[in-house]
């Protein structure tokens, strides 16, 4: 906040580029972040597959819209569906079956799959980079003396409306608490009718059709590969933990404060030190608040 | 109870995978089989990085390799031995690299090495070639393979040290800048190619009044490029491999930046087209001069092998042409070609790679000797400007 402040001050419209652009890759980070937040707030489990599920979409998208030729609209729906049961055929296969399993058995299960991901990836679609056509053409307009592709208006409107439908299912709805509770005493949870198996489920479900949404609409810009979850699950990873684990709001305060980090450090330093500096600018974050800038104090135990 | 269930799974799905990896394994395997030599065959092996970050440059020159093997045991080998290659895949891993190496000639006892596909893995090679005595043959750009040479280790495409003599010559009497930026991948090729840029251009009074670099995977580029706006660059010379030099592309034309993009060989594919879209127009880069035939003087031995090269690469794979396949293709037949001359000897082979004369390969001709192991010069690479998509000459 203060560097963004100073920055303005400094320089105002490369100081706006340099945000508007960091608020775009920001964005990106916090629909990552999101994914992992579903789980972890109703499980406790960090899903490592999460960036492969936004690969997965990017890759759908691509297959039905570039090769068959199927409308966009259409190839949307079809590949976060494809993408959401993949999601919940997991969980209902592999993670459903085993009985009491550890938090840790299932985050390696998690880090299994997103190799194996990869894997099916690179052997279905090869190693290419490919390229998906922006939902509204690529003419770049100017905002606030900055310009910006048309793209990115997408990605704003998209996590907008992401966390706002987010907040409302963890806060306002049934099944949104239960599955809270459930994370936080399984036992008690299971006592008042919550159904932690059900919720583990619903998580599921909406982490992947989150994480293929999100990588359909980052695909024009951000260009999509079959290794392209791993540094996207990273960035979104570590945009989680610095908002707070657990809890929308903070995944996009925790992702848009890493997007313009990054950008106005490479702008403002030797660009080489890009990730180093928003990396120590995470360490210190969570030395000052382990529990994140949003993130609550647990209460467990 | 469950732990026997998942177990279960997990053994049917192992079970599953081998024996895909089998069926597919075995599917590629059988058209190798020689079918006219006789003789007790002749085996080369090749190391490349068939999958990892460098996959896009092993892959095409996998298939050379195999189409040239096809290609001369159809035409009965040589000297009556059939030609096997024993192809090894480094996974663009270094230490991969060096395994794989030690494998094909300790085991497999193969006469000389094709590879590896990168700089970083055809280094890990290059001492142990050197301690079994065996010749490289490497299809890597890097300048280090061959400066200080080593004296088992041969290289086939041109140089990054070529490259960036073709595009600071263009910069000085084509475009006639003395002031530019440069924005580098961070990455071991895009540093080394800003580094020899700052170093050399002084030469061609061209002067580096900005520095900047990316990761590889980045997605926006906005930062570093509004930063090179405000300076009094006349033109941006972009260092990398795909996808970057892509965002570098429509990032430029997001900004308005108009000033000339110049980029690396690293772009010399259709691949940078399809990712930049509009946003390539324009952007300017060095090449080989096979991307368009049309450059190479017609009736030449050169323009005639590029062009049967072409269509014999289009009948077996329904695909153009690449600079990686033609990499692959030359370092296989000029080992074929000193074998020939040579006899099952590696030393001997070594000898006939390094006497190679005018030897009319798909990249140029090449010309090797105990100081020059590269074989070609910046002659044989041309500058390509992009026009409406399409890949046009530019004289320089």
């Amino acid at each position: 906040m203060v560097l963004i402040i100073v920055t303005l001050a400094l320089k105002k419209s490369t100081g706006l580029q340099w945000i508007l652009s960091g608020l775009t890759v920001g964005s990106i980070y916090a629909l990552m972040a999101m994914g992992f937040s579903v789980i972890f707030s109703s499980t406790r489990v960090i899903n490592f597959a999460q960036g492969e599920f936004s690969m997965l979409g990017g890759m759908l998208m691509y297959t039905f819209s570039n090769r068959a030729g199927i409308p966009a609209l259409y190839s949307f729906i079809l590949s976060v569906l494809i993408v959401t049961l993949i999601g919940a055929g997991f969980e209902r296969l592999v993670i459903h079956p085993l009985k009491k399993p550890s938090v840790i058995t299932i985050i390696l299960i998690t880090i299994g799959l997103s190799i194996f991901f990869r894997a099916a990836a690179k052997w279905i679609w090869g190693t290419d980079t490919l390229a998906i056509a922006p939902f509204s053409g690529d003419k770049p307009f100017k905002l606030l003396g900055a310009t910006l592709v048309p793209q990115s208006l997408w990605i704003f409107g998209f996590t907008l409306l992401t966390v706002v439908l987010m907040f409302i299912f963890f806060n306002r709805t049934i099944l949104g608490k239960g599955m809270r509770a459930a994370a936080e005493n399984p036992e008690a949870a299971t006592l008042v009718g919550v159904s932690p198996p059900a919720t583990s489920l619903v998580a599921w479900t909406i982490a992947a059709a989150l994480g293929a949404s999100a990588g359909i609409i980052i695909a024009p810009i951000k260009f999509v590969s079959f290794d392209v979850g791993v540094m996207l699950g990273l960035k979104g990873f570590a945009s989680a933990i610095l908002g707070g684990l657990g809890y929308a709001p903070g995944a996009v305060v925790g992702g848009l404060s890493l997007g313009v980090l990054e950008t106005i450090v490479a702008g403002v330093f030797p660009s080489g030190y890009k990730d180093a500096v928003a990396f120590l600018v995470l360490v210190i974050v969570l030395l000052l608040r382990p529990q994140g800038i949003l993130g609550r104090q647990e209460k467990l135990e | 109870m469950s732990g026997h269930r998942s177990t279960r799974i997990l053994a049917f799905t192992t079970c599953l995978l081998m024996f895909l990896s089998f069926f597919f394994g075995g599917c590629g395997k059988k058209e190798d089989e020689p079918v006219t030599p006789t003789k007790e065959p002749y085996k080369v092996g090749a190391v490349l990085s068939i999958s990892g970050p460098n996959a896009p440059l092993g892959t095409p020159e996998q298939r050379a390799i195999r189409l040239f093997e096809k290609e001369i045991n159809a035409k009965g080998g040589i000297n009556g031995h059939p030609l096997e290659v024993i192809i090894e895949d480094d996974e663009s891993d270094p230490a991969k690299a060096s395994t794989a190496v030690t494998k094909l000639i300790t085991q497999m006892n193969v006469l000389a090495v094709v590879g590896s596909s990168g700089t970083g893995t055809t280094l890990a090679m290059s001492p142990i070639v050197e301690r079994e005595q065996v010749p490289l043959v490497s299809c890597a750009a890097g300048a280090q393979i061959t400066n200080p040479i080593n004296k088992w280790v041969f290289r086939t495409p041109p140089t990054d040290t070529m490259a960036l003599q073709k595009v600071l010559e263009y910069l000085k009497n084509t475009v006639k800048v003395t002031k530019v930026a440069v924005l580098h991948d961070a990455n071991a090729f895009g540093t080394g190619g800003a580094d020899a840029l700052q170093a050399q251009a002084p030469n061609y009074g061209i002067q580096v009044i900005a520095r900047e670099s990316y990761g590889s995977t980045d997605t926006d580029m906005t930062g570093q490029l509004t930063k090179i706006k405000q300076t009094a660059a006349q033109a941006l010379v972009v260092w990398g491999t795909n996808p970057g030099p892509a965002v570098v592309a429509q990032n430029m034309k997001q900004l308005g930046i108009t000033i000339p993009y110049v980029g690396s060989h690293g772009i010399a594919n259709k691949k940078f087209i399809e990712l930049a879209g509009s946003a390539a127009d324009g952007v300017v880069f060095p090449a080989g001069r096979l991307l368009i035939p049309s450059s190479i003087p017609k009736n030449s031995a050169w323009r005639k092998a590029v062009d049967r090269f072409a269509a014999a690469y289009k009948k077996e794979y329904q695909l153009e042409i690449d600079t990686f396949a033609a990499h692959g293709y030359d370092a296989i037949a000029m080992v074929a070609e000193a074998i020939k001359k040579a006899g099952p000897d590696r030393a001997k082979i070594r000898d006939e790679i390094e006497k190679l004369k005018g030897f009319v390969g798909i990249d140029g001709v090449y010309n090797y000797s105990p100081t020059n192991h590269d074989g070609l010069t910046a002659d044989d690479l041309i500058m390509i400007k992009i026009v409406n998509g399409k890949w046009t000459e530019e004289k320089s």
